[in-house]
């Protein structure tokens, strides 16, 4: 039993769903809650609109994932499973998946809501049957999770890893999407740890002039310049590069942040109000300064989940390094 | 609990372990403030406020949620965390419409305070929801949203009452708390969002508008009662301590007021333990009809007669207190003094928002009148006193008129959860046995727990009681005995709807926390312990009316202090 535990930390798995957590942490803070009734979790539920790859991985890679799934109903076998799926991928995958699962104790679950009920602690929340919205930490769901049982939740793709390190054929890959104003747009299987530039060779997407900037590890993930693209992609498995000459970054900027403004639970002041502030001034002729420097203060110290820090984040990267500088 | 040694702010504190951040720093008087944080709700922890700096922790922790550890190190009032407390207080103010004239917290308003305290621009921006509408819930509650900071603290309370009838809508900076559209599901009026909303969100109808009408009555001879929960809570209306007596500055008060005549709801009380007891004797006797419910709360009536219909025949018909000492000045007391009833305008005042629904029943109807006309909740009550600038700290104490005087200790307990069970059985343990009740205290039915129950023994027999406060409880008391039917032995079940009974009511004054509740239970405790006669049956007063009016009246003694209940339809939701 123990012995899958120890190939996951040789391999140095972390996380897929984004936050890169050591999966090997998740495993033995489960393992060792003595607790009967436990439930493992298959979060397939995408919804930054810059990922594909849990869609890719459930179109061509479904058997391996639920490999995965009964690797660890196998290392904890009085777990229950559940399949947690957005709702397009449920309508396309259910039948498969239900077949696939037919002799184990797996339920498929319909995700109710939008980009945060992918959040792990909104999952659990959605499968409840209330409203998706993120729970504080701690308790971690490995202690108390799914009906305040404890809960191993994990990205679709650790799953997919697992499968591959059980039978000895992982080589440290993982599943990057790439899109933007690039040729050979999609998901790829590459090395873990690339940096920027290599994915981008690697995939044959590297702009030949210095007109572009990047997006990396989602939509609400940072910005970045040519200059920084040595460095390796942090946070979700996604780059999108952006031409310089076609793109106005105050409507991008606009974008993301309607996107963190519907998609946030409200639960949080700095979040649901600080973001709408936020929005506000983007919106506006002239922004004022020291608004949007209070507002990033509190979004990086003071949400109750990382949407709204990493949404202040990433407006502040864009600000700093693409709309306030001039060329 | 061992304790564990911490730091905050460089000084080392010791605090049992387990405890919050927030808990300590109380304990140690140091500063963190809160909004959405109420001891008698879950830690959300959502407004943020109460962020603090913790060494070796990237980002700001929230004092409400984040247990002491050993050798922790703390700290309130660094410059980051002020700074953050600032900004995220004057988004909160960009949420919500001041209207502090006329606020249910004011003067004890928690929001200014923080913005004083922490330098705030209170309009730094521009109110996100001047546009939102308020809700009437039947006409007795009103919620204006556009003062609703979207702590939840309301949707919560509420759903721990068993009742869920706020709701949130939609998402992000589009969130909206709204009453429900559920047909299943009513607003039985307890006023629990108003005591558990920090920013004043919530009120109930006529708070503070037209509290003068209780007043202003031309041509009229206006008779006041106030309810026995009310002695050991006005006094924190006027920074006195919590569950401090007022009762004889409450008097003088009335009588400053221009009040004809001031009477104690608790004499009603006693009434009311006479006619209840009888009921539960006579169920008794007869073994039918067993559980008898109280039902001098109407949140709980109407509660029962939306949700538990099933429980409408077990309700006991005697009136509220209210209701009875109405009824008997606009017939008795008015024959007695020779007033033309009609030309009686009963005011009462009251821990209560439910009340100002009760009123309105039309079975509580006297010779086509309605027996009181006119609630005030404590709270409209203080300020009107304040309006007329009454220095009601300094008031010399004055006593009831007489003619309806003097209740008993057994009618002043009724304000606390267990009082109106307390009273009923030292009367019907006599009227069983016929033998005086030695010791009076049921002390298995007194305190803050949320279900109580104990066991009464009368002769041979032993009576199983249950005593709930808080209609979150109820709920799970009658739900659980509709499973298990053969548990339901009980001779007689006290509901409240407002936890620890009428003294934590929606009408009391603001704040409000257990702590608070149980200061003004133990006042009134203190009344009954220190009255000569404590049993309702014993009151001079009711012996007198029964014998020169109800007795030789029947008729009149059912019209006036018995009631009926029916099923209720849902009530209607305005836009207003």
């Amino acid at each position: 039993m123990k012995d899958i535990i120890k190939k996951i930390q040789d391999a140095n798995l972390h996380g897929r769903g984004g936050a890169s957590f050591p999966t090997t942490k998740k495993w033995e803070a489960f393992l060792n809650t003595e607790t009967k009734e436990k439930y493992i979790i298959v979060n397939a539920s995408e919804g930054d609109p810059q990922m594909s790859k849990d869609g890719y991985l459930l179109k061509n890679h479904l058997s391996e994932v639920i490999d995965g799934l009964k690797i660890a109903l196998e290392t904890f076998p009085e777990s229950i499973g559940y399949f947690y799926l957005r709702k397009d991928y449920y309508t396309k995958y259910k039948k498969k998946i239900k077949k696939l699962t037919k002799d184990l104790p797996v339920k498929i679950f319909k995700k109710t809501g939008g980009y945060l009920a992918g959040e792990e602690t909104s999952v659990l929340e959605a499968i409840e049957g209330n409203r998706p919205e993120p729970r504080s930490k701690p308790p971690y769901p490995s202690e108390c999770g799914l009906f305040n049982k404890p809960t191993l939740i994990n990205n679709v793709e650790t799953f997919y890893v697992i499968s591959k390190i059980a039978k000895g054929t992982y080589k440290n890959e993982r599943l990057y999407c790439l899109s933007g104003d690039i040729k050979n747009k999609g998901v790829f299987d590459l090395k873990e740890g690339l940096t920027i530039r290599e994915i981008l060779e690697k995939t044959k997407n590297l702009p030949k002039d210095n007109n572009y900037f990047i997006q990396m590890g989602g939509t609400l993930g940072e910005f970045i310049t040519p200059k920084e693209i040595d460095r390796p992609l942090q946070g979700l498995g996604s780059i999108v590069v952006y031409n310089k000459k076609i793109t106005n970054p105050v409507l991008l900027a606009q974008k993301i942040l309607k996107f963190s403004m519907y998609q946030n639970c409200d639960k949080c002041t700095p979040c649901r109000e600080g973001v709408f502030r936020l929005r506000e001034e983007f919106l506006k002729k002239e922004r004022n300064k020291k608004i949007l420097n209070d507002i990033f203060e509190v979004l990086e110290d003071t949400t109750l989940c990382p949407l709204g820090m990493l949404s202040g984040l990433s407006i502040q990267s864009l600000l700093n390094k693409i709309i306030d500088v001039k060329d | 609990m061992s304790k564990i040694k911490f730091k905050i702010n460089n000084k080392i504190i010791e605090a049992e372990e387990g405890k919050t951040i927030l808990e300590a720093t109380k304990e140690n008087d140091i500063y963190v403030p809160s909004l959405c944080n109420h001891t008698d709700l879950d830690i959300k922890p959502n407004c943020r406020v109460c962020s603090v700096e913790v060494r070796g922790q990237k980002r700001l922790l929230t004092a409400c949620s984040t247990k002491i550890k050993e050798d922790m190190e703390v700290f309130t009032n660094t410059p980051r965390v002020k700074k953050a407390r600032k900004t995220n207080l004057e988004l909160i103010f960009s949420q919500h419409k001041e209207e502090c004239s006329d606020c249910v917290w004011e003067p004890n308003c928690q929001l200014l305070d923080l913005a004083k305290k922490n330098k705030v621009t209170i309009n730094r921006f521009k109110d996100r929801k001047d546009n939102y509408p308020t809700y009437s819930f039947d006409g007795v509650i009103e919620f204006d949203s556009s003062k609703c900071i979207d702590c939840r603290n309301c949707v919560e309370v509420c759903k721990n009452q068993g009742v869920g009838y706020l709701e949130v809508q939609k998402r992000g900076h589009e969130v909206k708390i709204v009453p429900t559209k559920n047909k299943n599901i009513d607003c039985i009026f307890c006023g629990q969002c108003i005591m558990h909303c920090p920013a004043g969100a919530f009120e109930s109808k006529g708070e503070f508008e037209t509290i003068e009408n209780a007043l202003k009555q031309k041509g009229k001879i206006t008779v006041v009662q106030f309810a026995p929960s009310i002695r050991t809570s006005l006094g924190e209306e006027f920074r006195m301590d919590y569950g401090k007596v007022v009762t004889g500055k409450l008097v003088a008060s009335l009588k400053k007021l221009g009040f004809d005549y001031v009477l104690d709801t608790s004499t009603g009380a006693d009434f009311t333990t006479t006619e209840e007891s009888n009921e539960i004797v006579e169920h008794i006797k007869e073994k039918k009809g067993l559980p008898l419910l109280t039902s001098c709360c109407p949140s709980w009536v109407r509660y029962v007669e939306f949700y538990y219909p099933e429980l409408i025949s077990h309700l006991t018909t005697a009136r509220s207190p209210q209701e009875m000492l109405g009824g008997i000045v606009k017939t008795y007391w008015a024959k007695q003094k020779g007033i033309d009833p009609k030309k009686i305008y009963m005011v009462s005042i009251m821990p209560c928002t439910s009340k100002k629904y009760e009123i309105d029943r039309s079975e509580l109807k006297v010779s086509g009148m309605p027996s009181v006309d006119c609630v005030l909740t404590t709270r409209e009550f203080a300020r009107l006193l304040k309006m007329k600038r009454l220095n009601f700290t300094k008031l010399k104490p004055a006593p009831l008129d007489n003619l309806i005087g003097e209740p008993t200790g057994a009618g002043v307990i009724y304000g606390a959860s267990g009082g109106v069970m307390e009273s009923a059985f030292r009367t019907t343990y006599e009227k069983l046995t016929g033998k005086k009740l030695e010791k009076l205290e049921f002390k298995e039915v007194r305190g803050m727990g949320g279900i109580k129950e104990a066991k009464v023994v009368i002769g041979n027999d032993s009576h199983k009681v249950a005593v709930i406060n808080g209609l979150g409880n109820a709920k799970k008391f009658f739900d659980n005995l509709k499973k298990h039917p053969e548990k339901n032995d009980y001779t007689c079940i006290e509901v409240m709807a407002c936890p620890g009974g009428c003294i934590g009511g929606g009408g009391q004054p603001l704040p409000a926390d257990e702590s608070i509740r149980l200061a003004r239970a133990n006042g009134l405790y203190k009344i009954d312990k220190n009255t000569e006669i404590r049993r309702a049956h014993e009151n001079p007063i009711v012996k007198k009316v029964y014998s020169e009016f109800f007795d030789k009246n029947p008729k009149a003694r059912q019209e006036i202090l018995h009631t009926s209940y029916h099923r209720q339809k849902r009530g209607k939701v305005k836009i207003i």
